[in-house]
């Protein structure tokens, strides 16, 4: 089990005749990933990499393949048309990896998703991964273990560097969901962590958050209030100075709130454990696995270091 | 990007938002000339910093006649202000504004912000204009009234008059008020800001609404849609090394510290700061090469980090996703030869080709300490520079 995407999800890559696109395109076949089109408007007709057919617009290519889910590798200036295309075309799921999207654009997709049914993860992420099963997104493959350990993130090697940490624990993942680093973006925390609640094969969340917002401080009050699993926290940027972005365009401390030390201080306040250091993410987890009596069944495997 | 209030307040003059009269000036001489242009008996000289808080820093004086312009010129031109935006060191004044003054009568705030929780652009209006908007939130939240906007059909005039009426906007000000907010949302979208701050709009003696101040702050992911606004960057403004990173496509920022970073993410770039700092050391800055980082990249990244001569040692954290490990690794040892590094330098390599990344800095000869993990490589960089 996993949240959103698995091995029966079919997948399309909007811009998967770009550079971006044919690389990843490459690394999620290699994962076995079931990716069964592409578009690139004026391409369509023709094919790339294993034999992928190549579609002019999303429509086409979700009535000739049944895709349901769509990653989208389309350069800032074209990508929040290309979310709007996606989702006027049923796709379910779809997931932008693309950085640098003017926000007053991602107010009007946010609008324009209100009404559909589609899920959209992203943009500035590295998308979402479902160990073993399928890999939508730019995170390296084989740091992964399948099992009961979900992860939701705003930073992509944060993630890395958590997932890691608990594959080498031997503890494997259910599903590890970036929702990326900017201010307007679409599925976020609560969206998440109520998917692993209902998901039977998650024991347990980590979320990671960063400076900037309240997002953060959002989920604690719902965890409290609704999960019924243990979820343990981290949050990047506690020496970030004010005022300044940090790479994010979302990770920006304004007029004194957002700050790591209030977060932190929310995220405790509301029972979730939250790591001193980034380094410890995976051991904080295991001591609160361990407090619950949920490290066993939560062992995937032996640790390797 | 940030832009000097004489800049916003030209843009505004285009889109038809009532702004005083003014011309910027870069010396004395231009100061007085300007002040010649204007009718009315009091100008008012303006420093321009792209930092609030400079009334109360002695930014802005009120002339009476064309000595007092002189004076208030050569004081003001040079001199560096401190005011709670620019930090300890202050800034020092290049340009000045010469303004007509006005009449006021009342002082009102009206600021234009995306409310990230909801996605929505909202605005706020308060009766307190002139004072600090977050002071007004944590003292006084009642007095701040907001209205959000639905981007399918934008603002409308109805919540303009909704937000004048709640901020007791003088009756028979209303309509001007109302008018000045909907051309201010026009400003917000048209050139994608992500602030639109005018504090205080006034309301003046003869009946007018006036924006007596103003701040823009634009997205600068938008910017390749508005190359006139971006010609408005004043970079004597910024960081010297923030300047020269942007160049090279490296995510910048200087800090206090004398520890150096190179981390590839956003996300890790700010936790390895945090790490540094938990091992008792200080990070001289945050720097994200970005996930397809080259030689050359990685070179101008380690040229940036010596820049700053405040730097003691550095600590070079990657975790190796699609970027392989091997490639940071020779970017390393050529950089490291390039420049002549003699301070110490901590590596942590994780991820996708890590062994062969380990070899290339052992077989390198040079004398860098490796770390295992990310608090190995804190703890490490942290006691040689101590």
């Amino acid at each position: 089990m996993s949240i959103w995407a698995d091995k029966d999800t079919k997948v399309i890559i909007q811009g998967i005749t770009g550079k971006q696109g044919l690389f990843h395109g490459e690394q999620m076949l290699a994962y076995n990933t079931k990716l069964v089109g592409g578009v690139t408007p004026g391409k369509g007709g023709t094919t790339v990499l294993d034999n992928v057919p190549v579609f002019n617009t999303v429509s086409e290519a979700v009535e000739a393949t049944g895709a349901n889910a769509s990653i989208i590798y389309v350069p800032p200036a074209f990508a929040a048309d290309s979310i709007m295309e996606a989702a006027d075309s049923g796709i379910e799921l779809i997931i932008c990896i693309t950085e640098g999207i003017p926000v007053v654009d991602m107010i009007q997709v946010k609008r324009y998703l209100e009404d559909k049914p589609a899920r959209l993860i992203g943009p500035n992420c590295p998308g979402i991964i479902t160990p073993g099963e399928a890999k939508l997104g730019i995170m390296p493959g084989y740091i992964h273990t399948k099992g009961h350990v979900g992860i939701v993130s705003r930073s992509g090697t944060l993630t890395y560097e958590a997932v890691h940490q608990l594959t080498t624990a031997g503890i494997g993942q259910s599903t590890a969901v970036g929702i990326g680093g900017d201010p307007v973006n679409g599925t976020n925390f609560i969206d998440t962590l109520k998917a692993f609640n209902e998901d039977e094969d998650t024991k347990a969340v980590i979320m990671i958050g960063e400076i900037g917002g309240t997002a953060e401080e959002e989920a604690a009050e719902w965890v409290k209030a609704n999960m019924t699993k243990p979820v343990i926290g981290f949050i990047g940027g506690q020496t970030a100075p004010e005022g300044k972005r940090m790479g994010h365009a979302g990770a920006i401390i304004s007029g004194g709130k957002g700050t790591a030390a209030e977060k932190i201080k929310t995220l405790n306040a509301n029972g979730i454990e939250v790591a001193e250091t980034p380094a410890v993410i995976g051991e904080t987890l295991i001591r609160v696995l361990k407090q619950q009596g949920l490290y066993e069944a939560c062992v995937t495997g032996q640790p390797t270091t | 990007m940030n832009i000097h209030e004489y800049q916003a307040k030209e843009l505004l003059r285009e889109f038809g938002v009532a702004v005083p009269t003014g011309y910027p000036a870069f010396t004395v001489e231009e100061a007085v000339a300007a002040a010649a242009k204007l009718d009315g008996e009091v100008k008012v000289v303006k420093a321009q910093i792209h930092a609030g808080g400079r009334g109360k820093a002695g930014g802005v004086k009120l002339a009476k006649t064309d000595e007092e312009v002189k004076q208030y010129a050569s004081e003001i031109l040079g001199k560096t202000l401190v005011t709670h935006q620019t930090g300890p060191e202050g800034k020092v004044v290049q340009r000045l504004y010469i303004e007509e003054g006005s009449a006021i009568d009342q002082e009102f705030y009206l600021g234009l912000v995306l409310d990230r929780s909801i996605g929505r652009i909202v605005i706020m209006g308060s009766s307190e204009g002139g004072m600090d908007i977050e002071e007004v939130a944590e003292h006084t939240p009642e007095k701040i009234h907001k209205e959000i906007v639905d981007p399918v059909v934008g603002l409308r005039p109805f919540q303009a008059r909704r937000l004048a009426f709640k901020m007791e906007v003088p009756t028979k000000l209303v309509n001007k008020f109302s008018d000045m907010v909907m051309k201010l949302y026009k400003v917000y979208v048209e050139t994608d800001c992500t602030i639109a701050e005018i504090n205080p709009l006034v309301t003046t003696k003869d009946g007018n609404v006036i924006a007596l101040d103003a701040k823009l702050n634009f997205d600068s992911n938008a910017l390749y849609r508005h190359s006139d606004i971006l010609a408005l960057r004043d970079t004597t403004e910024e960081d010297p090394r923030e300047v020269e990173a942007s160049k090279h496509d490296l995510s910048y920022i200087a800090l206090d510290g004398n520890i150096g970073c190179l981390v590839n993410g956003a996300g890790l770039a700010m936790a390895t700061m945090d790490i540094i700092k938990h091992y008792g050391a200080e990070p001289a800055n945050f720097l994200d090469v970005g996930g397809g980082a080259t030689k050359e990249k990685v070179t101008e990244a380690f040229k940036l980090i010596l820049s700053d001569d405040q730097v003691k040692g550095i600590f070079v954290n990657i975790f190796g996703g699609i970027m392989k490990c091997d490639i940071i690794a020779e970017g390393i040892v050529a950089a490291t030869k390039e420049i002549g590094l003699d301070l110490p330098l901590v590596v942590r390599l994780e991820g996708t080709n890590v062994d062969a990344g380990k070899r290339i800095l052992d077989e390198s000869g040079l004398a860098i300490t490796t770390a295992n993990s990310m608090a190995d490589g804190a703890e490490k960089i942290a006691a040689l520079v101590r």
